[in-house]
């Protein structure tokens, strides 16, 4: 694994151009991420009816890896139940510490498995997931809300 | 220039292989490596002389207080302070930052009165004042920066004034690398009978710094900046301010009689000491001034303003990079970005070339909105760099720039 693949193509067209970029008027969910290490921020909002996140869009500033993931995340998860969003969640935080492997042959990974570079950058999970947190956190917050 | 290759065989640090590479370390500004010097200073210190300090009369005990207290005369000839009650020893410049704004500003802030600082200094210079502006409803006030990162000299005539009753401001910028005009502005300060505390972290280990011919009130700086362990670093404080000061902390070591319901405190430097000292670090930190004063801080600048210039010319021929600060006149580091790329990117595809570099704020998220960035890559350099780690530099970004072509 050398730097290069840390940077596939996929990754580079992503933080290139980045999907879902934008803000959404009174969102159901509203998330804002901070990572301290390098000063990257992002803001997640989310528009839920029936349990379903019906669209989610993100700004963000950041590195190639915060940022193309955030845009690979929100094309994904467009169309989920907030279960399915918090398992596939979990399922992405496994395999970008390496817990898990990341599957072959899965639709839906294919884009995803570009950022298993970072496995061995182990500084650079935080970057990656930091999109994954923020949304997990106003989901979090959303359902808290609900409950009330 | 300085002879690096012999100067490296102290660092035993330099021994290490990183990714397949030879480390070139360029991230002095964080934190500088240690010399074998100072490394055996303070194992020396733990396997033949450990002993808590100002207390008991068998020889450990004399001969620790007599190395802690040595260290702090080192230290106080160091930056020609006249005597060694001037020195207190502090965990780091930040801790001594705290020390001042907590002991002096609780005493004498009223509300509405001004605290000045600038627009560029680092967190530590700008949170502890902070708090105490919330405690006190003393007001902050900010020097700002003019186009080129300097500071900007008509507006310290506007800001200083009557309501001023203190001014704090850094020496040498870590993100920027601007050395600021501290001289002037400690006599314009001292002209409203304002006392001034300059931040020294960036500049004692580079140049020399004369407390008694800049004339500053307080002066703080940190050991592990200069060669010295973590956890040690230095307040100088002209003693009539310092005695001006109640303790900062309460406890041991800072008494002199203590009863259930009052206490009577010892003199200064002691006064600021609670708590046993980081005796180790004190030594370890004079070991460092000498190993800095044996190779001579002309020397030490010398060679990093070639370094410095070199870095500057060889960057700007670059397409895409912008470097931060001013360009000429600065300290020895370089921030700079490249177009398009995240510097924590550069940061990683630069430690593959076996180069340490910062990327971040730089603690200085202040100056990181006023450059409209939400971070930058810092290039620092210190007595163990030569120009041949400038080129593996160059080399990364060009890389950098390589991976990131279809990007930018």
């Amino acid at each position: 694994m050398s730097v290069e693949d840390l940077y596939s193509e996929i990754v580079l067209e992503h933080y290139k151009e980045p999907h879902n970029v934008g803000e959404i008027e009174y969102p159901e969910i509203f998330a804002k991420g901070f990572n301290e290490s390098c000063g990257d921020d992002i803001k997640i909002f989310a528009k839920v009816k029936n349990n379903i996140i019906e669209d989610i869009k993100f700004l963000g500033k950041g590195c190639a890896i915060s940022q193309s993931s955030a845009s690979m995340m929100t094309d994904l998860i467009k169309g989920k139940t907030l279960d399915e969003v918090k398992e596939f969640i979990k399922n992405f935080n496994k395999k970008i510490t390496g817990e898990e492997e990341f599957p072959e042959n899965s639709e839906e990974w294919f884009e995803l498995s570009a950022l298993k570079g970072v496995i061995k950058f182990p500084i650079r999970v935080k970057c990656a997931s930091l999109a994954w947190h923020t949304l997990s956190q106003g989901i979090k917050d959303f359902e808290n809300k609900q409950k009330k | 220039m300085l002879d690096v290759a012999k100067i490296k065989e102290d660092f035993p640090i330099f021994q290490r292989i990183i990714k397949g590479k030879n480390l070139i370390y360029l991230d002095s500004a964080a934190t500088t490596q240690k010399p074998k010097q100072v490394i055996e200073a303070i194992s020396n210190y733990y396997k033949y002389n450990n002993a808590n300090v100002h207390r008991g009369a068998y020889t450990l005990s004399e001969e620790s207080t007599a190395m802690y207290e040595n260290a702090r005369q080192i230290a106080a000839e160091f930056i020609n302070a006249s005597s060694s009650r001037s020195i207190v020893f502090t965990r780091n410049a930040t801790e001594a930052i705290n020390l001042v704004a907590n002991a002096w500003g609780l005493e004498y802030f009223k509300p509405n009165d001004e605290i000045l600082l600038t627009q560029m200094e680092h967190h530590s210079n700008l949170i502890p004042w902070q708090l105490i502006a919330k405690k006190t409803g003393a007001k902050l006030k900010f020097i700002y920066l003019d186009q080129n990162g300097k500071l900007d000299l008509r507006d310290i005539n506007d800001k200083i004034n009557k309501n001023t009753k203190f001014v704090s401001l850094v020496q040498i910028s870590n993100s920027l690398g601007t050395i600021n005009p501290v001289k002037y502005i400690i006599k314009l300060a001292h002209t409203y009978n304002v006392p001034i505390m300059i931040d020294a972290t960036q500049s004692v280990p580079h140049t020399n710094v004369d407390v008694q011919e800049l004339d500053c009130d307080f002066l703080v700086f940190s050991g592990h900046k200069m060669l010295g362990p973590t956890g040690i670093g230095v307040l100088y404080g002209k003693e009539d301010f310092l005695d001006k000061m109640p303790p900062y902390m309460g406890g041991g070591e800072m008494i002199n009689e203590v009863h259930l319901d009052w206490a009577d405190y010892r003199s200064i430097p002691w006064k600021f000491e609670a708590g046993t000292p980081n005796i180790s670090g004190a030594i370890g930190l004079a070991a460092a001034i000498k190993y800095i004063n044996s190779i001579g801080k002309k020397n030490i600048e010398q060679h990093e303003k070639t370094l410095t210039k070199f870095a500057i010319e060889e960057l700007t021929k670059i397409d895409g990079v912008e470097i931060y600060g001013p360009l000429d006149d600065r300290g020895p580091l370089v921030a700079f970005n490249i177009k398009n790329v995240h510097p924590h990117d550069v940061s990683t595809i630069l430690d593959e070339f076996g180069v340490a570099i910062r990327a971040g704020h730089h603690c200085t998220q202040p100056i990181m909105q006023w450059l409209n960035v939400p971070a930058t890559v810092r290039a620092s350099f210190y007595i163990y760099n030569s120009l041949d780690d400038i080129d593996v530099l160059i080399r990364g970004i060009k890389k950098t720039k390589e991976i990131f072509a279809s990007v930018s």
